[in-house]
């Protein structure tokens, strides 16, 4: 019987932890709850992966609440997709907190931290299995709101003033999104996405629908940091606590990319042809300018966590590329790049708090040599730096291959190049870290600097192999991205 | 794996990574073992696909074996033997490492039946090379870097091109083709890089002679030598590649005269020698194909003979100009002896490797009725005798003393040299085993009395030229400037104004093709740099006013 509650379950059990880290004062029993919930979901994700490759589509209607009318999750294969994604990443670097978070976090606000981080894997979550555009909202709060108050405790004053920022921005997108959504009601009369699609197919192109895809489009772009809107992610990323950014990284906004996906394909997919609106040359163009510009930044930055945050924005435009090409394959190559890229940043974040937990600093030009002291480390940061460069044999080069087919299916014989290019900008910046780590000697703090504990090696190590093991055997995150997109692109007709 | 056929290249990457975590007699047994048993398992391989599979809805074909991909798995598993064999005593194992990576990647290349196995050993081959010039040490490393730069870029070509392939064909194949569609010329273009053609022969010249006493062996034997198996194998007869194999073998004799320092005048007659193989491949002809091919066999061997003498005058001195040696023959004979049967067999002087095969290129110009480019091709043997054949041994073993009384180098170093010495005289004495393996079969005879008597008038007379120009040839204290210094020129200018070496090797290439580059990347660093506009944290009203601007962008297109 439970499994029939399976939907429920994967958003209504971080929520209660949260609560529960909350009631206590103690950092380690918060920690326990964050540890319990977060091994839990990725179970409660595949179980309900396997419903839906089973039995198709799941309908979960809340209290007993039939849709349209109630509130409806609906699990089918491109958020099952998602969910794996969020939750497994969750599990894996929970180990990761406890260290991380007791030596970056002050005694008595460590629960909170785990309340808030729960929180917001709930929102993550919530916005993904629901299929009511209200219901999206709510859980885009969530997320946020508990994002912010992550950004905002880590030790560095500017934390502060980017979580500010983040608020004041976040908020402006999610205002876009519910007056995107608010239109939608009053055309259709329904906030089920489902519902709203259908009807959209009945009143096609007009100039109130349109109106509402422009405004939830660009709600939700602030919240994937699409260039230029991109600007509140590098300082949020730099200053949060380590374990906030590299779950942020690997999870917030790849969940933004999906409800982009939902809505484009899926809720205006069937009243109006992607390809023939302009959201796609922009969101092409867009997407080239964020490859490159947010790139080039991150050769010279000299904060390793900043640089790769611009390193997001960067690979952000890849996953935006492939959506904004429109075909079979681009989306495959979206989504693909959705999950590789989760498995990258959050290996290569990872590594870079535990480079910050030993030597407290997460600046390239005090970090000469640290490949000598800390090299299980700084070797899983190379290799998820190949798999983000797109080395063959990694993830990134399934991502990058897909994306250039695609390029030349829809005539684009230009875009591999610039595609492949930017990927050289990726070798500067990993390969400026990679050079430093390795072929420096080590000198202030990196001299008597050791080599992580377990519980970092650990996740961080299980990714990076990740980072392998998918590059080579593609049928899981491929295959079923493929599966996902070829869904999406037949619901959009 | 699949019918008990072993790839002969996963026992050469599996030696390399095993390599880390061996130590004394183990790790020299596993450095000449594994290569002995990856050229037994070479000859396993048969024709056709072996190994193949679906990915990503691609037909992948990871082994495949032809007369060819044999002949080159042969003399690559042969030269790692030799190399591994020599190299017993480079202590750093992170440099073998890299170097049985680069061989097992060079010999994946060659049985790959596919454009994308092709181009993923191929990115392993640049990864794995750039590592061994980057273990030579510290004053290698910008070399390694500008070399990485420009085969990512290769990479970047060959992948482009590998794509639209597969999207107007749908097929995977590595077949022969020319050079008549977009995708195809962007192959051809990313070979082309690692072959060394112009303009980006320098990169050769520039970075091999930084690697270590034992790397440059390895080097001077896969990278160039893959992309003339790939151009063979891909683009046969394709005549542009007969005046672009003409210009690397003037360039090369070109420089190599002028230059001082003994492992970059070898470097040098790498791309010239690489430019008799281009040059026949792109005449095209059974006879011209089988000639390219048994050159690349045959100045393989020679080569790497020619860097072991040069790399153990290296490893026993330090030193590395013409200037600083001479007179070794006194206390280093068996150096001398096999320095100069390799400079002999590179001459192409009867009686060794070179002849046999070199002259097959001559003799289909001649057939081919291009009497241009066979002139061309005499003039430039000429040009190799004198450059490598007399050069390298005159001024490193004899001329004048220069009071060094190094010994001949360990046994395991003597040994590999007498080895591939051998081989240089078998095959010139007994060119019917290297025939009998040749892509096309072949009847030619090369001692027919006009070939022997015409080699000889050839190299008596440069010879006889040397003695007279000795005293302009004699070295001086100089560095001759190639393309390359710009790049280098332009890479302290930026340096100095990035202070970081990423700016050296990216604006390093933007130099070479946009003139005035700088005002370009100053550009570039005044929007992307810390300070610049992309890069600042902006006022939280300016990303709101971004927003609101995008909103009206989308607006404004639907309301239109």
């Amino acid at each position: 019987m439970i499994l029939d509650h399976l939907p429920i379950i994967q958003v209504i059990v971080p929520l209660f932890g949260a609560l529960l880290c909350a009631l206590t004062r103690s950092g380690k029993v918060a920690w326990v709850i964050a540890a319990i919930v977060s091994l839990l979901m990725p179970l409660v994700a595949i179980g309900l992966l396997q419903q839906v490759l089973s039995q198709g589509v799941v309908s979960y209607a809340i209290g007993g609440w039939l849709p349209p009318v109630g509130i409806e999750y609906r699990v089918d294969l491109l958020n099952v997709f998602v969910l794996l994604v969020v939750s497994i990443v969750g599990a894996v670097m929970i180990p990761f907190a406890a260290r991380s978070v007791a030596a970056e976090i002050p005694e008595h606000k460590q629960s909170w931290f785990y309340s808030m981080y729960l929180l917001c894997m709930c929102g993550l979550l919530g916005i993904t299995i629901t299929g009511d555009a209200f219901n999206a909202f709510v859980f885009l709060e969530v997320s946020s709101l508990a994002t912010y108050t992550l950004i905002a405790l880590g030790s560095d004053r500017r934390a502060l003033i980017a979580s500010y920022q983040y608020l004041i921005v976040g908020t402006i997108g999610a205002t876009f999104y519910i007056i995107g959504v608010g239109i939608l009601l009053t055309v259709t009369g329904t906030l089920n996405m489902v519902d709203i699609a259908d009807k959209l197919g009945d009143i096609g192109q007009t100039r109130p629908v349109l109106a509402a895809l422009a405004f939830i489009i660009v709600g939700i772009s602030l919240k994937l940091a699409l260039f230029p809107l991109h600007v509140w992610l590098p300082n949020a990323y730099a200053y949060a606590p380590s374990f906030a950014t590299s779950f942020l990284a690997a999870t917030a906004t790849k969940v933004a990319v999906y409800l982009f996906v939902r809505f484009v394909f899926g809720v205006f997919g069937t009243g109006i042809e992607f390809g023939s609106f302009a959201v796609a040359d922009v969101l092409l163009v867009l997407s080239i300018f964020a490859m490159f510009g947010a790139s080039i930044v991150a050769v010279f930055e000299n904060n390793i966590k900043r640089a790769l945050a611009y390193s997001s924005v960067s690979q952000i435009g890849y996953m935006t590329l492939g959506i904004a090409l429109g075909n079979l394959t681009g989306l495959t190559g979206g989504l693909v790049h959705l999950f590789n890229h989760a498995l990258i940043k959050g290996g290569l974040f990872m590594a870079v708090g535990a480079v910050a937990y030993r030597t407290g600093t997460a600046r390239i030009n005090e970090l000469g040599g640290i490949g000598r002291r800390m090299p299980w480390t700084m070797a899983a940061f190379t290799i998820a730096g190949m798999a983000i460069i797109g080395v063959p044999g990694t993830v990134g080069f399934i991502s990058k291959y897909l994306l250039a087919v695609a390029s030349f299916e829809q005539g684009y014989w230009w875009l591999p190049f610039l595609i492949v290019l930017s990927s050289l900008i990726a070798v500067l910046y990993i390969g400026r870290i990679v050079e430093v780590a390795w072929f420096r000697e080590p000198t202030g703090a990196v001299a008597t600097a050791t080599e992580a504990p377990l519980s970092m090696l650990i996740p961080i190590w299980i990714l990076a192999l990740a980072c392998v093991l998918f590059g080579l055997d593609t049928e899981f995150s491929a295959g079923l991205a493929e599966r996902a997109a070829a869904f999406m692109m037949g619901a959009g007709g | 794996m699949i019918d008990g056929v072993i790839p002969p290249w996963a026992v050469l990457l599996a030696a390399a990574a095993l390599l880390p975590f061996t130590r004394g007699a183990v790790r020299s047994l596993l450095l000449v073992a594994a290569p002995l048993f990856a050229l037994g398992l070479v000859w396993d391989v048969p024709d056709g696909p072996v190994i193949a599979f679906d990915w990503l809805g691609n037909h992948v074909v990871l082994l495949a074996g032809d007369r060819l991909s044999r002949l080159f798995g042969t003399v690559f598993t042969i030269m790692a033997f030799a190399g591994g064999l020599y190299s017993i005593n480079q202590k750093s194992t992170a440099e073998l490492s890299a170097a049985f990576a680069y061989a097992g990647a060079a010999v994946g290349v060659v049985f790959a039946g596919d454009l994308i196995t092709v181009f993923v050993f191929w990115e392993i081959m640049a990864i794995a090379s750039s590592l061994v010039i980057f273990s030579a040490g510290r004053h290698a490393y910008k070399s390694a870097m500008r070399y990485a730069i420009i085969h990512f870029f290769g990479g970047v070509l060959l992948m482009a091109g590998i794509v639209g392939e597969i999207t107007t064909t749908g097929s995977t194949a590595f077949v022969s083709m020319s050079p008549d569609t977009l995708p195809r010329v962007l192959i051809f273009l990313g070979f082309l890089v690692n072959v060394g053609a112009p303009p980006l022969s320098a990169w050769l010249p520039d970075a091999y002679p930084e690697s270590s006493w034992s790397g440059m062996v390895f080097l001077s034997a896969f990278t160039t030598k893959t992309a003339v198996f790939v151009l063979l194998k891909g683009f046969p007869g394709t005549e542009i590649l007969i005046p672009i194999g003409l210009y690397m073998v003037f360039y090369g004799i070109i420089y190599a005269i002028l230059e001082n320092d003994v492992r970059r005048i070898l470097a040098y007659s790498i791309v010239n020698q690489v430019g008799f193989m281009v040059t026949g491949i792109g005449i095209g002809s059974e006879m011209a194909l089988n000639g390219a091919a048994a050159h690349a066999f045959a100045h393989i061997i020679y080569k790497a003979l020619l860097l072991m003498s040069a790399g153990s005058v290296y490893y026993m001195t330090g030193k590395r100009k013409c200037t600083e040696v001479g007179g070794l023959f006194r206390t280093m004979p068996v150096t001398t002896i096999c320095g100069i049967v390799g400079a002999l067999a590179i001459s192409a002087f009867p009686a060794t490797s070179g002849f046999v095969s070199k002259s097959m290129i001559s003799q289909s110009a001649a057939d081919a009725h291009l009497a241009i480019v066979w002139f061309l091709l005499a003039a430039a043997s000429a040009g190799v005798f004198l450059h490598a054949g007399i050069k390298f041994p005159w001024f490193v073993f004899f001329q004048k003393d220069s009071g060094l009384r190094p010994d001949d180098p360990p046994w395991n170093m003597r040994l590999a040299m007498w080895f591939l010495s051998a081989l240089c005289i078998g095959f010139g004495l007994y060119p019917a085993p290297l025939y009998a393996i040749l892509p096309f079969p072949t009847d030619y005879l090369p001692y027919t009395p006009a070939h022997v008597v015409y080699q000889l008038q050839l190299l008596l007379f440069s010879g006889l030229a040397f003695l007279i120009l000795l005293n302009q040839l004699r070295r001086t204290e100089t560095i001759s400037l190639d393309i390359d210094w710009f790049w280098r020129r332009f890479g302290r200018a930026m340096r100095i104004e990035f202070h970081g070496w990423s700016a050296v090797a990216w604006y390093g290439i933007a130099e070479r093709t946009v003139r005035g580059a700088g005002r370009v990347m100053s550009a570039l660093y005044r929007h992307h740099g810390p300070q610049g506009v992309l890069a600042r944290t902006w006022p939280t009203g300016a990303m709101a006013l971004w927003t609101a601007v995008l909103l009206a962008a989308y607006l404004l297109i639907y309301f239109l």
